[in-house]
């Protein structure tokens, strides 16, 4: 046993939720922009922003630092505002970020595009802005499906292992995540420590759907609700 | 109230629909009448602002809410205007009361679930016998309690004249003649316009003063409506 366990847990748990928060605003932004955006233009984009989940996160990684890096096309800008990306838990954040992002987007479309249209406009008719419009009709309606697409995100987030190494690189502490500090105990020859790492890893998958299992009797009334003719 | 529209909109490219509506009413209660796909929804939601016209003007009590000559395009929120939709359209995530209450809430959220009503929301709970319901989902309700919640709402905020979108065409034949027959008190007391949308001649004897029969996205006549029920009110001559 090298090092504790409790390093790259927390770690992994700090850079999937803080992944998954900027994941699920932009994809919920996103995925509203194009629901209101009738045109051909749209599964352009869509297509476009699902990348990275169909690339390989080496491919992901290298984009990344192609943008973010020192010499990168943002590099010198991120740099004059103190911002440092690569090499840091922030840039592992980013990583994983991106790589999630594509579940929330596609959840989230798909949960928008369900929504009954004519409740948007009955909304608008009684008088409310378009933004209340978006946060007391269309969110709570969409929310379930957005939340599906939330927890896949924060599961793909947890387990993100190429891109957050090609951007974050793997050190210890402080951007080693539990699925790095993994491969590295395997590849070191560290057997029992892997094999602690895994069942750590697997044992937090599983609390992480129970407590999704545990959060979705909010959405239950919904479905009741929404069984109406 | 005068209402005057007068507007043009194609629907589905250069093989589709055309919708070009011309009238002009006094009446305080219209309907338009014709079969669907007539353009009689496509008529409402412009005046509502929720379908924007290619081009025309439309006028409700001397207010100009649409006019593409002068760039004019009230936006839905501020047309004062209550739509009753066909099957309702009530939020299913909300309660009655926060339904009812909807229009009269600002902000980003909804209104919370125990606080009471404002007096002009209250006044429409206690003439439609909702006060035992308020805390019920709309799953729970009847089809007859479901449009006496959505009037409620709509009536809630005060408008200046109610859109009524096949209003009677959800429920079954027995409820139907009892909610017209409600509808109808509801405009003798109120002393709010309506326009009315339906293919029922029944409706259009019950709830207007004079019809507009529209067909294939154009009026086609208007007139009186008959005070005798034997006279067909559903081809007015012209």
């Amino acid at each position: 046993m090298s090092s504790s366990v409790w390093v790259p847990l927390l770690l992994s748990l700090k850079v999937a939720a803080w992944a998954t928060l900027l994941a699920t605003v932009l994809g919920v932004a996103v995925a509203y922009g194009l629901s209101l955006w009738s045109s051909r233009w749209c599964d352009l984009v869509d297509a476009v922003l699902t990348l990275p989940m169909v690339l390989p996160p080496t491919v992901t990684g290298y984009y990344l630092l192609v943008l973010l890096g020192r010499r990168g096309w943002l590099g010198p800008w991120l740099a004059d505002m103190g911002i440092e990306l690569v090499f840091t838990w922030q840039g592992a954040v980013v990583a994983a970020s991106v790589v999630a992002f594509p579940m929330v987007l596609k959840a989230a479309r798909a949960a928008f595009l369900d929504v009954d249209h004519r409740l948007e406009q009955a909304a608008s008719a009684l008088g409310v802005s378009p933004a209340a419009v978006f946060f007391r009709v269309s969110l709570p309606l969409a929310s379930r499906g957005i939340l599906a697409g939330v927890l896949l995100a924060f599961a793909r987030a947890l387990g993100e292992f190429g891109a957050t190494l090609m951007v974050a690189g793997s050190i210890p502490g402080r951007t080693q995540t539990l699925s790095i500090a993994i491969y590295e105990a395997v590849q070191a020859g560290e057997d029992g420590y892997a094999n602690f790492l895994v069942l750590v890893t697997s044992a937090t998958c599983i609390a992480a759907l129970c407590l999704a299992a545990w959060l979705t009797p909010g959405a239950g009334r919904l479905r009741k609700a929404r069984r109406a003719p | 109230m005068s209402l005057r529209v007068a507007i043009r909109r194609r629907v589905g490219g250069d093989t589709g629909f055309e919708l070009d509506v011309r009238l002009e009413t006094a009446a305080r209660r219209v309907a338009l009448f014709g079969p669907s796909g007539a353009g009689k929804s496509l008529t409402m939601q412009a005046i509502a602002g929720l379908l924007k016209p290619d081009e025309g003007r439309i006028e409700v009590a001397g207010r100009v809410l649409f006019d593409s000559a002068h760039g004019i395009d009230v936006p839905p929120r501020a047309r004062r205007l209550a739509y009753l939709f066909q099957d309702y359209a009530l939020f299913p995530h909300l309660t009655v009361r926060q339904n009812i209450g909807f229009g009269l809430t600002r902000g980003w959220l909804n209104r919370h679930g125990r606080r009471p009503l404002p007096a002009s929301a209250q006044r429409w709970v206690e003439a439609f016998h909702l006060a035992a319901l308020l805390d019920h989902y709309p799953a729970q309700l009847s089809g007859g309690q479901r449009q006496r919640v959505a009037l409620a709402r709509a009536l809630s905020t005060e408008p200046g004249l109610m859109l009524l979108d096949e209003p009677l065409s959800a429920l079954d034949a027995g409820l139907r003649v009892q909610m017209r027959l409600e509808l109808a008190r509801l405009q003798a007391q109120i002393d709010i316009p309506t326009v009315l949308i339906t293919h029922d001649p029944g409706d259009v004897e019950a709830l207007a003063d004079e019809v507009f029969h529209i067909d294939q996205g154009r009026i086609r006549g208007h007139g009186p409506v008959p005070i005798n029920p034997a006279y067909p009110a559903a081809r007015p001559t012209l």
